[in-house]
């Protein structure tokens, strides 16, 4: 793999970034704009996965608990647990690269094989700063948002799942995720959420600024920054648990 | 004036450009033609610093612009428009936002100076009442157009237009050429033109450079053009029937 070769050029991609602004009012609007779109945008499916990934994680704590001297609350614990420490952070990231990551790498690729990347050149602006500057800063500072409801809407689907199929008590399960709780779990939770988004913005918009041919070469630059956005979320996931967590 | 020495510039070992030098004066359109794939793009994208060469120098008037840095070159960049092949409207902005782009992000100029300057641009290349679509909604003729008005909404001092005629109707074509020229003469802009188009060089040719097997061919003036016996060239331009047989006749 040709890998220190992206590692260069993403490098020297990443210190042309870092810019002083055009015109401060532009970059708000862009702002505003991606903020929507990644916020708003993606509800709809982060909702869905969650409840669903709550309702399975629930059951299946359920279906391994087969020790009756442990408490049914215990349910409770071990799927809030996994949910904010890893399901909701790692998990929705995951479904986020798939998502926008993919948006972003063909929303740049078009424009780069289309030249409007050379028109904005040729009017002084640099183009990376003002196409992606916008959209890591939105992502980093909507992601967090979006994981807190992911986790609230898993919990509250393991609970209604669990409840539904009669395997653990409404009381059990309340119970349960209200015992032991570890505040700084979800600080680190959004730690990791902060970093991957970092990660699926930063390397998309690679891939799409490094787009070059026709449409082609853009479905192909749009499935890289998936892939390698993904490893990358599932690298660091790995790296800043040993970090933090031991 | 813009002028170029001896710029040379390969992709991958393969050699685009050896070694071109010319001089483009200020309110001239100065042509530059070419068969297709024979550098004519490149040579553009050159000159104003979207490729860098591989040697060679570019003056702007008395500035060495290639050797300056993408700091430097900034000022420069204010006083250039160019009009891409493919037109290279933003998509995400609609018609009058896109021509009031360059505006925004370089003028402090209200609100309301800015749309007249839009609509004086757009009613330059004939467009009225388009202003709300977007550039899906356009036909490629009016992109190009669209494009154009974008380039000169800046009042810039140096255009540069990649076919700009390319896939418009004759009588469209003639519209922009002339107001290519017009504009040029008026604001007494140093302008470039790609073209490949025939009609364009008898029209509006202030000076033409020819362009083949990748270095300067042939160049000279529209009357220099009618006279030479520069086979490659006559080949080129007087390339149909049509025009084979006015040649003939002497009718230009
Ligand atoms: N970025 C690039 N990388 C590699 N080769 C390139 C690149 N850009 C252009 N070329 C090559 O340079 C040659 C000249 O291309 P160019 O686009 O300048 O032609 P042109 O004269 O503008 O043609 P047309 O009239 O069809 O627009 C082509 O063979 C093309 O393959
Ligand atoms: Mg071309």
């Amino acid at each position: 793999m040709n890998w220190l070769f992206h590692l260069g050029r993403y490098w020297i991609f990443m210190k042309d970034l870092i810019i002083k602004p055009e015109k401060f009012s532009i970059y708000r609007k862009q702002l505003t704009r991606e903020l929507d779109n990644f916020g708003y945008g993606s509800l709809g499916i982060v909702a869905l996965t969650s409840v669903f990934m709550g309702a399975v994680i629930t059951i299946q704590t359920v279906y391994n608990l087969v020790n009756p001297l442990v408490p049914l609350s215990a349910v409770g614990i071990v799927a809030r647990d996994s949910i904010i420490l890893e399901f909701s952070p790692t998990m929705m990231s995951l479904v986020l690269a798939g998502k926008i990551g993919s948006s972003i790498a063909s929303e740049i690729g078009t424009m780069k094989v289309t030249e409007q990347v050379d028109a904005l050149e040729i009017m002084g602006i640099n183009s990376s700063a003002y196409l992606v500057l916008p959209k890591i800063v939105a992502a980093m500072v909507i992601f967090p948002f979006v994981v807190l409801i992911s986790m609230f809407l898993g919990i509250l689907g393991g609970w209604i799942a669990g409840v539904l199929a009669g395997v653990v008590s409404s009381a059990d399960y309340i119970k349960g995720i209200q015992d032991s709780f570890v505040p700084f779990n979800i600080v680190f939770a959004l730690i990791k959420t902060i970093t991957f988004a970092f990660i699926i913005t930063t390397v998309s918009a690679y891939h799409g600024y490094h787009t070059e041919g026709g449409a082609l070469e853009v479905g192909k630059s749009s499935t890289s920054a998936v892939v390698y956005s993904s490893i990358l979320i599932l690298i660091f996931d790995y790296l800043l648990t040993q970090l933090i967590l031991t | 004036m813009i002028e170029i020495k001896d710029i040379a510039k390969s992709f991958n070992g393969r050699q685009i450009l050896k070694g071109v030098s010319s001089t483009f004066e200020t309110g001239h359109v100065n042509l530059v033609i070419g068969g297709s794939g024979s550098g004519k793009t490149v040579l553009m994208k050159c000159m104003v610093g979207l490729v860098e060469i591989d040697t060679g120098e570019i003056k702007y008037d008395d500035k060495i612009f290639s050797n300056l840095d993408r700091k430097e070159r900034k000022p420069f960049r204010q006083e250039i428009g160019m009009v891409f092949q493919g037109g290279a409207l933003f998509d995400s902005l609609n018609v009058e936002k896109n021509v009031m782009f360059p505006l925004n992000m370089f003028t402090s100029m209200s609100f309301e100076e800015k749309r007249d300057r839009v609509n004086f641009c757009l009613k330059h290349v004939n467009l009225v009442n388009v202003n709300h679509l977007t550039p899906s909604e356009l036909s490629g003729g009016m992109k190009k157009r669209v494009a154009i008005a974008r380039a000169i909404a800046p009042n810039p001092k140096y255009l540069f237009c990649d076919e700009p005629n390319s896939g418009l109707d004759p009588q469209t074509s003639i519209v922009i050429d002339n107001l290519i020229k017009d504009i040029t003469e008026e604001f007494n802009i140093t302008t470039i033109v790609n073209t490949h188009d025939m009609n364009s060089v008898l029209e509006i040719g202030d000076k033409i450079l020819f362009v083949h097997k990748w270095e300067k061919w042939w160049e000279g003036t529209i009357e220099d053009i009618l006279k030479t016996d520069n086979k490659e060239l006559n080949d080129f331009i007087f390339a149909s029937k049509l025009a084979k047989n006015i040649k003939k006749t002497g009718l230009i």
